[in-house]
């Protein structure tokens, strides 16, 4: 089986029905992807797959054969870090960090599909996201943040 | 703040060490790879400090890092002395040795939020020391005064002839002038301070956005396997017999035995052992805690309540007043079980050979972990070395005393040849692991002819957290667990300096601790106050209404001889605009603890609709923790602390049903999600007392700051938690 992961494709060796999770994780070594409680319920595995963020630990890795796989590893340029990251760096969002992937990978999606949200939308957006350290509120934040650089920028 | 010429953080012995860990790095520079072995051997023992000739400079960091901030306050300390950036300095996790142990615990722990007090003057005056070291080499090399340099961003510097020098091009010089670490040097002036007190983000937190920040369960050893365990479905159970027929069928699992824990399936990849481990055929003795059941723990503690308990303090005639009052006032408050549910799951990696363990941990607590595994298997404390990875939350949960999850993998690994890692599934986490006690407090009170409190006895049952374990001696005082009555005292009790800040004149309160069955009791964050910061601070509100006062009016009234909460619920009552209507539907609340010795306080908006579902609109926090190390870091522990109390308080409940918790995953054990996140506002108050953390002192007053609110608002008062077994949704 092959999948596309972060740009470059891949060999799987894993069982088709193997959470693409695990796959990440265990075969191709790129933990920065989270387990958090395996039934979509916390959305710290969330990976972009053909562009939709989804929870990679109930997404079996069959399903995403073929497809863009992107993770948080996929998301700085080399050395170059996503408006979202460095908004979050700003911000100083990270406690534990433990959820902090899932929470990127949620707010680049919602920022593709809505550039300006209002707090509500945030939370809406991102409710599925459970940060235990209750970083919530400089999420928020770094949303809007982030939402302004991508807007700066494409100015330019 | 004292700030004068002083080393009272590093004895004689452990800064000629600590000099000689420079010395010892110029002559030889360790590398990373073998730093653990550096470390062990000794050569480095005592040092915080490390300069190798490249000018890296290395703290070695022993405490913990699961989101606190440690690494950011322990390099901000030393880079303010030593003259770096804090962010070039590496941190390695210090060796598991006694001359790392926290001067405060005697132990290798990081707890009770003691670490940026703990660590305030002997990291910087490690820095501080080695910086003298440094001016003391540039000025004989250069053959000028020390009053002529300075240091900045790792270089001495002489102005007059533009010299400089980085300080890992001093450490030879240092070697051969044979320069030692000065008896006394001055620390800076808080004035003079470029880094402390100074807002700074987080020493790790670029690892942490890009997804390279390795927690224990990312590392991978070669050649590792991956077990999960089938754990008994009721605590303290033991496997029977099992059939691993089918589970051995399944693809990559390599092997399946018995252990303490349960039933561990070994596999070439984590899901391969998860999966196979749902096909395993096991008998279980439920043991004895099969008929454990929380509704029975309530009846249970509520009758003991009724009865007579330790007596832990009798200021006045506090008997003698409620029998004589007009009315007493009475209340049960009863608090359940909880997990902490990190969200980094339990994991451990052991390897074991014949004569040596190492464990790759991401724990709170390096030496028990150590002393448990070494008796476990018979081996001397040090041939166990601790690697301590970043850690995805932690709250408590890794500072177990049982050494749960670390001794298991090291049962798991044992008779292997290759390392184990062990990881939690989110059920296990909920269902098998260790719980902040339930508790009931029984309480009653009166009041004197103006309103005020006159009488208070309470008595509080619960499972002790410490009763019987290796720090009995210094937190049980009379048979009574100091944790169990955190904040209730007027007077200093054991270890702790520290109770309530009112002052009550008629004050008893006595304690039961309720039989050691069902569950392992464990410290969960701002650990007794989680329940006594309830039973307290509602039933004092419940005094208040009784007597017509205002409930912070009342507090300012019994805190007049406690400068320092007086000042913080003063600030209180103006931050929060407290004397200002709100409207229909519409309460507000407020507690008042001190944690540690430092006060906080929080006044909380709600609003309520018919139905009992609720918002809350703003929480307003004051807090003393003296000088104010990093105010960007507190400010999140404090919206965090906020955060896990009031998911706690709102759903947060681990109910036992004949033995088995009913609980699973976040779906059942709720926990709070960003739209149910209030707006924080958090006001630190300035001062120059010496820092106090932070990590635990904003998690104690917001479950009765809330309750409190929704009693004002709605005039129902709630006396059993969660709110929502009582009808309040947190929305």
């Amino acid at each position: 089986m092959k999948l596309t992961v972060n740009g470059t494709e891949v060999d799987i060796a894993s069982e088709g029905d193997t959470p693409l999770l695990w796959v990440l994780r265990d075969e191709l070594d790129l933990v920065g992807t989270k387990y958090g409680c395996g039934m979509a319920q916390c959305g710290a595995c969330t990976v972009h797959l053909a562009g939709q963020p989804v929870r990679s630990c109930v997404t079996p890795v069959s399903a995403a054969a073929g497809k863009a796989v992107v993770t948080i590893e996929g998301q700085a340029d080399g050395a170059a870090l996503t408006a979202v990251q460095r908004a979050w760096l700003e911000t100083d969002v990270a406690q534990c960090g433990y959820c902090q992937s899932g929470q990127i990978m949620v707010a680049t999606a919602l920022l593709k599909e809505n550039p300006a949200p209002t707090d509500e939308q945030i939370d809406t957006a991102m409710a599925g996201n459970v940060c235990r350290c209750g970083t919530y509120p400089r999420i928020r934040k770094a949303v809007h943040l982030a939402a302004k650089l991508i807007a700066s920028e494409a100015m330019v | 703040m004292s700030h004068s010429s002083m080393n009272a953080g590093l004895s004689r012995r452990q800064l000629l060490q600590a000099g000689g860990a420079l010395l010892f790095a110029a002559e030889c520079p360790i590398t990373f790879a073998t730093k653990a072995n550096a470390a062990g051997g000794g050569a480095m023992m005592n040092s915080f400090v490390r300069i190798d000739p490249s000018n890296v400079i290395t703290m070695l960091a022993n405490h913990s890092e699961f989101g606190n901030g440690a690494y950011t306050v322990m390099t901000m300390m030393l880079a303010e002395e030593l003259d770096v950036d804090y962010r070039a300095i590496q941190i390695e996790a210090a060796p598991t040795s006694p001359d790392y142990y926290s001067p405060l615990f005697r132990e290798y722990l990081t707890a009770g939020s003691v670490t940026t007090g703990s660590t305030w003057l002997p990291m910087r005056t490690a820095g501080a020391k080695a910086r003298a070291m440094l001016i003391e080499a540039a000025a004989q090399v250069w053959g000028v005064s020390q009053a002529e340099l300075s240091t900045e961003a790792g270089e001495v510097y002489h102005a007059r002839t533009g010299q400089r020098r980085p300080y890992g091009q001093l450490l030879e010089s240092i070697h051969r002038l044979k320069i030692m670490p000065p008896e006394t040097v001055s620390l800076k002036d808080p004035s003079d301070f470029k880094v402390l007190g100074k807002p700074t983000q987080r020493y790790e937190g670029a690892a942490k956005v890009d997804g390279s920040a390795q927690f224990g369960i990312d590392l991978k050893l070669p050649g590792m396997l991956h077990g999960a365990i089938a754990r008994p479905p009721v605590h303290g159970g033991r496997v029977v017999s099992f059939d691993a027929t089918a589970a051995l069928k399944m693809p990559g699992v390599v092997k399946v035995k018995a252990i303490g824990a349960g039933v561990v399936v070994l596999a070439k990849s984590y899901w391969q052992a998860q999966k196979a481990r749902g096909e395993l055929n096991i008998t279980w003795d439920r043991g004895d805690n099969d008929g454990v059941s929380s509704e029975q723990f309530y009846r249970d503690y509520r009758a003991l309540a009724e009865q007579p308990g330790i007596l832990a303090e009798d200021i006045g005639d506090a008997l003698g007043a409620l029998s004589g009052a007009d009315r007493v006032i009475e209340s049960v408050y009863e608090m359940p079980l909880l997990a902490h549910a990190t969200l980094e799951p339990l994991n451990c990696i052991a390897q074991v050979s014949e004569n040596a363990c190492t464990i790759w941990s991401g724990t709170q607590y390096q030496s028990n972990d150590q002393e448990v595994i070494s008796r476990f298997l018979g081996i001397p404390q040090e041939q166990v070395t601790v690697h301590r990875p970043l850690m995805g939350g932690s709250f408590g949960r890794r500072s177990s005393k049982t050494a749960d999850f670390t001794v298991e993998a090291v049962e798991a690994a044992m008779g292997e040849s290759v390392p184990v890692k062990i990881i939690w599934s989110r059920e296990e986490d909920i269902r098998s692991g260790h719980y902040r006690p339930l508790f009931v407090h029984k309480m009653r009170g009166s009041l004197d002819a103006s309103g005020m409190p006159d009488a208070w006895h309470q008595v509080a049952v619960g499972q002790s957290l410490m009763q019987g374990s290796k720090h009995d001696p210094a937190y049980m005082v009379r048979g009574i667990d100091i944790y169990s009555l955190d904040g209730c005292l007027q007077e200093p009790f054991g270890v702790f300096p520290y109770g309530t800040s009112y002052q009550i004149p008629h004050h008893r309160v006595e304690s039961h601790n309720a039989p050691r069955v069902g569950i392992v009791p464990q410290e969960w964050r701002s650990v007794g106050h989680t329940h006594t910061g309830i039973a307290y601070e509602c039933f004092l509100d419940e005094l208040a209404d009784a007597g017509e006062i205002d409930p912070l009016e009342l507090r300012l009234r019994l805190t007049k001889g406690h400068a320092r909460m007086n000042r913080v619920l003063r600030v209180l009552r103006e931050k929060s605009q407290w004397d200002e209507p709100l409207g229909a539907g519409r309460g507000r609340g407020m507690a008042a603890r001190i944690y540690s010795v430092s006060p906080i306080a929080q006044a909380v908006e709600v609003s309520v609709a018919d139905n009992g579902d609720f918002t809350i609109d703003r929480v307003v926090c004051v807090l003393d923790c003296g000088f104010a190390v990093n105010p960007l870091g507190i400010e999140g522990q404090v919206e965090g602390g906020i955060a896990f109390g009031l998911g706690g308080a709102a759903f947060g409940n681990i109910d036992i049903v004949n033995g088995e918790v009913q609980q699973s995953n976040f779906h059942d054990y709720p926990v709070i999600r960003m739209p149910q996140m209030p707006k924080v506002e958090v006001h630190i108050l300035p001062s120059d007392e010496p820092p106090t953390g932070v990590g635990e002192q904003a998690t104690a007053p917001i479950a009765p700051a809330v309750a409190n609110a929704l009693f004002n608002a709605t005039g129902r008062r709630v006396r059993r938690f969660p709110l929502s077994s009582q009808g309040f949704k947190l929305v």
